[in-house]
């Protein structure tokens, strides 16, 4: 049984750091800080082996994948795991209807779900981001239409937002991205305006405007480093729901178009050979799950050292 | 509480504007869906009736103000495909989502709000490691395989249930359960947090040195209290059910309003895309609304 955290006056730094202080900041820096702080955490470390591995599979695709990602092999279509029965050691996780190796696919639709997720998360940050900043700064109006705005949105479940959008615009990546990106900015707009009106009330953005800083000056030196936490968390979080996301729809026929492969593909791919063949469809799902539970989990910890607040909850 | 309803009601007809101007506007760039209507044969002069009488020489503003009149009035047009009413054909499909989504609701509160519990009365146990991984994984996994997995295991090997459609009880249990576990692992999560925090307060452990027996400080002083904001995460969470539903309707070949509106995108069948998102959102907005007042009602210490 741990103590109720009560939140403790953090001291605020002074106003022009002497030399002296500047180097003692230096020294214990970041890095070193986090590294100690994730080696702590075992769902962190976790997390964050799982991301690079990703990362690393997404970005050597072409390296990594033994075959091509529409190659066909017609003496080995639909053949089982090398492990199961009847499994050759060339395909180690079989091969789809077509004869093309599932691994490969797997490989080169990690590609495919990082651009994805990245992108449609940094179009969506970078518009929440400026939203929540100056609706929350300024306030007025400009935060009332925003912010009417946004339960607008929130009214409306996101993925139907995006198959409205889809079936107006052409599919692919680049819609994709687009859709999600302009459906998803209002979870930051409202997260950050939250934290913009806390942090506009302290002290050194009263003393700051006291002083004729001009207001573009202040979002950019005192207000945006304060919530950069919370968007750093939020981001990370969005990039997990935004593969899912991704992998629902292509696996509802309207995301990633063939010859690009996407794990939800696969998936809608497999569906129909369900009762012969299963390891269609269990592989690509299998992906999804690790990738994402590697995020969360790297997530969580970045919660967990940037707001020592929500600790174990 | 009257001054609230009110403030609260006037709150959604902005919400009800902008909503209902996206969608329209969305469908005004789709463009001119009477190539979709008319014969490929058809003549210039045709098409120019066409458009004449469905409005779609009118500016922008004339268009929406018009759509906005009908969609008062529930009229979004004749679906193409269907040839009819767009409206009456997304209703036809409301009462299996909703069996569907009622379902899932009763699955997930009824796995989420004991494990919340349990794991926040047996803190850093294996048990909460076990509850907290799990609520973590449903997360993670994406609700179409996960339904895709529950058929092949529970329906193609084994078949204890059908492998898809609606009609009996069997049939509803997987579609349930597949779209019930993102709500319940969110819920899990929020019942212990909500859970954890009152079991720290001042009452539960003056309860507590008084001598009330645990399971009384558990479920009188605790729980009761923890309730409060997991109504509001089970308002919250009808967005995602009603976005997880499509995709589960798509698993299981459930004939709800998911499935229609997927296949009306494909076909580019606008007048049931419209009608389609019109009503969930509609749904939703309601749906919200109704927790906002209930979270009012039960917690006293909330002020009008």
């Amino acid at each position: 049984m741990s103590q109720q955290v009560t939140p403790e006056p953090i001291p605020e730094p002074p106003v022009e750091p002497t030399p002296e202080s500047k180097r003692r900041l230096k020294k214990s820096s970041p890095i070193t800080r986090w590294a100690k702080l994730l080696l702590k955490s075992k769902t962190g470390t976790v997390g964050l082996f799982i991301v690079l591995v990703v990362f690393i599979v997404g970005i050597f695709a072409d390296q990594l994948a033994p075959f091509g990602v529409n190659e066909q092999n017609y003496a080995n279509m639909l053949a089982p795991p090398s492990w199961a029965e009847g499994g050759t050691s060339e395909h180690f996780l079989g091969t789809d209807n077509l004869g093309r190796d599932i691994l490969s696919r797997i490989i080169y639709g990690t590609t495919i779900s990082l651009l994805v997720g990245i992108f449609s998360v940094v179009v969506a940050g970078v518009l929440g981001m400026a939203a929540g900043l100056f609706s929350g700064y300024y306030g007025g109006w400009l935060d009332t239409i925003t912010m009417r705005l946004v339960d607008a949105f929130l009214s409306i479940p996101n993925i139907l937002f995006i198959l409205v959008i889809l079936s107006v615009l052409n599919p692919g990546i680049l819609t994709l991205i687009f859709a999600i990106g302009v459906t998803n900015w209002v979870i930051y707009a409202r997260l950050i305006r939250g934290e913009v009106l806390s942090v506009k009330e302290r002290e050194y953005v009263k003393a700051a405007k006291s002083i004729g800083t001009k207001n573009m000056t202040i979002i950019r030196r005192h207000i945006l480093p304060n919530v950069f936490s919370t968007f750093i968390v939020i981001s990370t979080l969005s990039v997990a729901t935004t593969i899912i996301l991704e992998a629902s729809l292509s696996f509802l026929g309207m995301g990633v178009q063939p010859p690009d492969v996407s794990w939800g593909y696969m998936l809608a791919d497999g569906r129909d050979y369900l009762a012969t063949n299963w390891w269609l469809a269990t592989f690509p799902g299998l992906a999804i799950t690790i990738t994402v539970l590697g995020i969360i989990f790297l997530g969580d910890w970045l919660r967990d050292v940037l707001d020592p607040r929500s600790q174990g909850r | 509480m009257k001054r609230f309803l009110i403030q609260r009601l006037l709150q959604l007809i902005p919400v009800l504007i902008i909503m209902t101007f996206i969608v329209f506007s969305l469908v005004y760039v789709a463009g001119d869906p009477v190539a979709l209507m008319l014969p490929e044969e058809a003549s210039p002069e045709d098409v120019a009736r066409v458009q004449e009488s469905l409005g779609l020489n009118e500016p922008f503003y004339v268009q929406y103000g018009i759509f906005l009149t009908n969609a008062v009035q529930g009229d979004f047009g004749q679906s193409y495909r269907y040839n009819q009413d767009a409206m009456s054909i997304v209703l036809e499909r409301v009462p299996a989502t909703m069996e569907l989504a009622i379902a899932s609701m009763i699955f997930a509160t009824i796995i989420a709000i004991p494990m919340g519990i349990w794991s926040a009365t047996r803190r850093n146990t294996f048990i909460d490691l076990f509850i907290t991984g799990s609520s973590v994984l449903g997360k993670a996994m994406p609700n179409f395989w996960l339904g895709i997995m529950f058929i092949l295991i529970l329906a193609v090997n084994t078949q204890i249930f059908p492998v898809s459609g609606r009609g009996t009880f069997m049939h509803v249990v997987l579609p349930a359960i597949t779209l019930g576990t993102a709500v319940a692992a969110e819920m899990t999560r929020l019942t212990r947090s909500n859970m954890i925090e009152i079991l720290q307060q001042d009452y539960v452990r003056t309860a507590k040195a008084k001598g009330v027996s645990n399971g009384i400080v558990t479920y009188k002083h605790s729980f009761r209290n923890a309730l409060i904001p997991v109504v509001t995460i089970m308002a919250l969470q009808t967005s995602t059910l009603v976005g997880g539903a499509i995709v589960t309707e798509q698993v299981f070949a459930w004939p709800g309003i998911g499935q229609l509106l997927v296949q009306a995108v494909n076909a580019r069948d606008m007048a049931i895309v419209q009608a389609a998102v019109f009503l969930i959102a509609l749904l939703v907005i309601f749906i919200n609304f109704i927790a906002d007042v209930l979270y009012r009602l039960l917690d006293p210490r909330i002020k009008y």
